[in-house]
C-alpha cells in the first residue's frame, strides 16, 4: 500500500500486539477457567489454571453417570443436565422451524407483492419488536394459564406454550429474509409465471431453492436465540424435568451451595456446541444481528 | 423491482391435477378446522367470563376466516401467520397489560366474582359441642367405624352409630350411611398409628346419620357435623352462619365486606382507575424505591453503552490498522464473549465473583488482602454488573465499529499522515466523527436493550441487595423490568395491577426510543 509510514512503526506495532494480547487474555480468562475447573477435583475454586489433580468426575455427572470416588463413596448427578439440554434443543428446534416457515412466507410477500398496509405493517413490526418480552409476561402468563384449562398442551408448565410464545419474535427474521429476497433478481420467477406457474409455485420451486443459505442462517439464529431465551421459560416452566437449560443451569449456583465444578462441566457441555455454531456462522449471523440492532 | 400480485382477482379454475385438487381441499379443511377451534375457544372463554381472551380469539378467528376466503386478500395469506403471531404474543400483551394496570388484579384478587362466591359458599364450619369420638375396629379385611357422641349422656341414652365395613384403601370422597348401634364392636380399636395411616381415606368420608346429619372428620379423634358457613341471599349478599353477620359485595375494592368493615379474602378483580399510577408517584414506600431504580436503570443503560462503545471502538480502530498481523485470530478471540450463550457466561461471572469461593476475590486477596462483598454492598454490586455487562456487550460494538470503519475512505488517513497527524488525531478527528452518525440509531437500540436487560440482573444479582423500607420487593441493582417482574411473580402479593402500571410506563419510554430510532435510521420500506 502506498501509505506514508511514520518512523516509530515497529515500536507501535509491538505495543499494539502487547495491548491486544493483554486484553484478549483478560477476556478469555473466565472461559478458560471454566474449562479448567470442569476437569478439576472437588467443587472449590482453588488451584491453578492447569488442573493439578485431573478428574472426570464433573463430566461424568454432567452426562448423568453416577461417579465413584477414590474413597468408595458414590456421587449421584445433582441435576438432569442432559434432559434439560434435550428440552432446550426440542423447544428450539420446533420453534425455529415454525419461525422459519412464518418468516419466509411473509418475507416473500413483503419482498415481491404489493398490497394494502404493507409499509405500516413492516414499520409497526420493527417498533413492536423493541418491546421487551419480560413486560408481556404477566399477560402471557394469564393467557396460557387460562388456555391450559381448555387445551392442556398449551398450559403453564408445557413446552407447547413456550414454543407458541416464541412465534411473536419473527419481525427481525422477516427483515433479514426480505433483504435477501430483494437481492435476488425476479426474472426467473417471472419466467416461471409466464410459463404458467402459480405465485405459490414460483415461490416454492424457484425462489426457495435459491435462498437456502439465508434460510440456514435464520434457522441457526432463531435456534440460538431460543436456546438462550430465559424470561419466558422461567415463568412458564415449573417442574424440574420440564426446565430448559437456560432456566435450570442457575440452580448449580445456589447462594450457599455452589457446585462450581459440576456447573463448569455442564456449562462447557452445553455452551460449546452453541459457541462453535456461532463462530462458524458468524459472518451471516452478525450481518443479521447488526441489521436488526438487537442481540437476543 | 419485480412484483407479483399473487393471482389476485383471477378466477380460479378447478385444477386438472387430482393431487392439486386434494391439496387445495386439505388446505381449506385445515383453515376451517382452525376457525372452528378458535371459535370453540371464544365460546369457552366467554362462558368463563374472560371477555378479553374471548375477544382476542374472536378477532383472530374472524381474521383467519376472512383472509383465507376472500380472493382479493391473496397476498395477505402469506403474511397472516407471522402477523397473527405478532398480534397474539406482542400486541395483545401490550393491550392486556395496559388494561390490567387500571385494575387491582393480584394474587388476592384473581378469580372472577362468581368463582369467589362459589368458593365461599363451599366453606363449612363445625357446629360447636356436637362432636363424635370415633374408633376403628377391624372386621376381616375391612374396618368398621364406631361413633359415640361426646358431651351428651353416656350409657344407655348416648348417641352411638356404626358404619358398614369399609375398605380404607379407597381414598375417594364418598357418602356412607351409618346406623344406630348399642355398643362398640367386640374387636379391639386400632392404635393411633393406624388411624394416622388411614387419615387420607377417613377425610374422604361423609357419614350420614338416619336423621340426615352429615358428619366429617374434624380431627384425629373426632367426627363432627359440618355446616355450610355462608348462605347466598337474593340481594347478592352472603349470610355468615357462624358469626351471624352479613357480607355485602363491594364493587369498589373487589371484596366481600362485613358491616364492621372487615374484608374477606379472596376477592375478585375490579377496575380501580388510576390508583396504581397514583401509588407509584404518591405512596412514599413505592415512590422512593421506584425513583431510585428509575435513575439506576438510566445510569446502567447509559454507562453500558458508553463503556462497550469505548472498548469496542478502540479495539476496532486497532484492528483496522494495516500493519497489524493476525487480525483474524484477534477478531475471533475478541468476539468470543458474544458467541458464548449469555446465560452461561453470566453464571460463570456469578461464580467467579462469589465472596468466599470466587476466583476474583482469591486474586484480590492474594494481591491486596481484600475480599469485597460483591453481592451485598450496593455500589460494589453495581460496579460488578457494569464490568460483566461490558464484557458481554463490547463485541457487538466492536463488530459495528469494524463494519463502519471499513467504509471510511482510505485517502483521509493518507492525507492526515501527510499533514503529520498521529494515530490519536486520526481516531478522534477522522474515525469517530465519521462513524458516530450511522452508529446513533444502533446505539439507541443498544440503550433500549440494556434498559431492559432482564436476563443479566435476574441471573447475576437477582436485584439484590434489597432497598430497605420498600413495601414492594425492590433491590438496589434492580432495573425497571426486573422490578416489574418481581412485583408480578416473586412477591407473595403478586400485584399484577401495579406491575402492569410500571410496565405501561416502560412501554411508553421504549416506544419513544424506538420512534426516535426509526426516524434517525430512516428505514426504507
Amino acid at each position: 500500500m502506498a501509505m506514508v509510514q511514520p518512523r516509530s512503526i515497529r515500536a507501535r506495532r509491538l505495543a499494539a500486539h502487547l495491548a491486544l494480547l493483554g486484553f484478549v487474555s483478560l477476556i478469555v480468562f473466565p472461559l478458560l477457567l471454566v474449562i479448567s475447573i470442569s476437569f478439576r477435583e472437588g467443587n472449590f475454586a482453588s488451584g491453578s489454571l492447569i488442573p493439578e489433580r485431573f478428574s472426570l468426575e464433573h463430566w461424568a455427572l454432567a452426562f448423568g453417570i453416577p461417579w465413584e470416588r477414590a474413597d468408595g463413596s458414590v456421587v449421584q448427578p445433582p441435576f438432569p443436565v442432559l434432559l434439560w439440554l434435550w428440552n432446550s434443543v426440542k423447544v428450539a428446534l420446533v420453534s425455529s422451524l415454525l419461525i422459519l416457515a412464518l418468516a419466509t412466507t411473509s418475507a416473500y410477500a413483503f419482498a415481491r407483492m404489493r398490497f394494502r398496509g404493507k409499509a405500516p405493517i413492516l414499520k409497526g413490526m420493527l417498533i413492536f419488536q423493541m418491546f421487551p418480552a419480560v413486560l408481556s409476561l404477566v399477560a402471557l402468563y394469564a393467557l396460557f394459564d387460562r388456555l391450559g384449562q381448555l387445551v392442556p398442551w398449551l398450559g403453564i408448565n408445557t413446552h407447547g406454550a413456550l414454543i407458541v410464545a416464541s412465534l411473536g419474535a419473527v419481525a427481525l427474521h422477516i427483515w433479514t429474509i426480505k433483504g435477501y429476497f430483494e437481492s435476488i433478481d425476479g426474472s426467473l420467477e417471472e419466467a416461471a409465471m409466464v410459463d404458467g406457474a402459480s405465485t405459490w409455485q414460483a415461490f416454492r420451486y424457484i425462489l426457495l431453492p435459491l435462498s437456502v443459505p439465508i434460510l440456514m442462517v435464520v434457522f441457526i439464529l432463531a435456534f440460538v436465540m431460543s436456546i438462550m431465551e430465559y424470561p419466558m421459560a422461567s415463568v412458564l416452566l415449573v417442574d424440574e424435568h420440564k426446565l430448559t437449560l437456560a432456566v435450570g443451569a442457575q440452580q448449580y449456583l445456589a447462594d450457599h451451595n455452589q457446585r462450581w465444578g459440576n456447573f463448569a462441566a455442564a456449562a462447557v457441555l452445553s455452551g460449546l456446541p452453541i459457541t462453535v455454531a456461532f463462530l462458524v456462522c458468524q459472518r451471516w449471523i452478525i450481518g443479521g444481528l447488526t441489521a436488526g440492532g438487537v442481540k437476543g | 423491482m419485480y412484483t407479483t400480485n399473487a393471482s389476485r382477482g383471477l378466477p380460479r379454475h378447478r385444477s386438472r391435477h387430482l393431487r392439486e385438487r386434494y391439496a387445495r381441499w386439505a388446505a381449506r379443511a385445515l383453515v376451517a378446522a382452525l376457525v372452528v377451534g378458535l371459535m370453540w375457544l371464544v365460546v369457552a372463554f366467554h362462558l368463563n367470563g374472560q371477555w378479553m381472551f374471548a375477544l382476542l380469539f374472536l378477532v383472530l378467528g374472524t381474521a383467519l376466516a376472512v383472509v383465507f376466503t376472500r380472493r382479493s386478500l391473496m397476498s395477505h395469506r402469506y403474511i397472516f401467520p407471522a402477523v397473527a403471531g405478532l398480534g397474539v404474543f406482542v400486541i395483545f400483551p401490550l393491550i392486556y397489560t395496559f388494561g390490567i394496570s387500571f385494575s387491582n388484579y393480584s394474587s388476592s384478587n384473581l378469580l372472577s366474582e362468581e368463582r369467589v362466591r362459589a368458593q365461599l359458599l363451599s366453606r363449612t364450619y363445625q357446629e360447636e359441642g356436637a362432636a363424635f369420638g370415633f374408633s376403628l375396629h377391624r372386621e376381616g379385611e375391612l374396618v368398621r367405624l364406631y361413633l359415640e357422641a361426646e358431651g351428651g349422656p353416656t350409657g344407655e341414652g348416648a348417641k352411638r352409630f356404626m358404619s358398614p365395613p369399609l375398605n380404607l384403601a379407597n381414598r375417594e370422597e364418598r357418602r356412607i350411611g351409618v346406623q344406630p348401634a348399642d355398643r362398640a364392636p367386640a374387636a379391639e380399636p386400632l392404635a393411633m398409628g393406624e388411624v394416622i395411616a388411614a387419615r387420607g381415606a377417613l377425610q374422604g368420608l361423609r357419614l350420614v346419620t338416619p336423621e340426615g346429619l352429615e358428619l366429617r372428620m374434624s380431627g384425629l379423634r373426632h367426627f363432627a357435623p359440618m355446616l355450610d358457613r355462608y348462605e347466598a341471599r337474593d340481594d347478592g349478599s352472603l349470610f355468615d352462619h357462624r358469626d351471624d353477620r352479613v357480607l355485602t359485595p363491594d364493587q369498589q375494592i373487589g371484596f366481600f365486606v362485613t358491616d364492621d368493615g372487615e374484608t374477606i379474602t379472596p376477592g375478585w378483580p375490579v377496575a380501580v382507575g388510576l390508583d396504581n399510577y397514583t401509588r407509584i408517584f404518591a405512596d412514599p414506600d413505592i415512590r422512593g424505591p421506584f425513583l431510585q431504580i428509575f435513575v439506576w436503570t438510566f445510569a446502567f443503560a447509559g454507562l453500558t453503552v458508553l463503556f462497550t462503545l469505548a472498548v469496542g471502538f478502540v479495539l476496532a480502530a486497532l484492528l483496522q490498522w494495516d500493519q497489524l498481523r493476525g487480525k483474524a485470530i484477534y477478531r475471533t478471540l475478541l468476539i468470543l464473549p458474544y458467541a458464548v450463550p449469555a446465560f452461561i457466561s453470566i453464571l460463570i461471572f456469578k461464580g467467579m465473583f462469589n465472596q468466599h469461593f470466587g476466583e476474583v476475590n482469591m486474586i484480590l486477596d492474594g494481591l491486596f488482602g481484600i475480599r469485597p462483598e460483591w453481592f451485598t454492598a450496593p455500589w460494589l454490586a453495581r460496579t460488578m454488573l457494569l464490568v460483566v455487562n461490558t464484557w458481554l456487550g463490547y463485541p457487538y460494538m466492536l463488530l459495528l465499529c469494524m463494519g463502519l470503519i471499513q467504509s471510511i475512505p482510505r485517502d483521509l488517513f493518507e492525507a492526515s499522515a501527510v499533514d503529520g497527524g498521529g494515530p490519536l488525531t486520526n481516531l478522534f478527528r477522522i474515525t469517530l466523527p465519521l462513524i458516530i452518525r450511522p452508529l446513533t440509531p444502533l446505539l439507541i437500540a443498544a440503550f433500549a436493550f440494556n434498559f431492559n436487560n432482564f436476563v443479566l440482573i435476574a441471573l447475576l444479582t437477582g436485584g439484590n441487595p434489597d432497598i430497605l423500607g420498600a413495601s414492594t420487593p425492590a433491590g438496589t441493582t434492580d432495573l425497571l423490568v426486573s422490578y416489574t417482574y418481581r412485583i408480578a411473580f416473586q412477591d407473595a402479593g403478586q400485584n399484577f395491577g401495579l406491575a402492569a402500571a410500571i410496565a405501561t410506563l416502560i412501554f411508553l419510554l421504549v416506544a419513544g426510543l424506538s420512534l426516535l430510532n426509526l426516524r434517525l435510521s430512516r428505514v426504507k420500506v
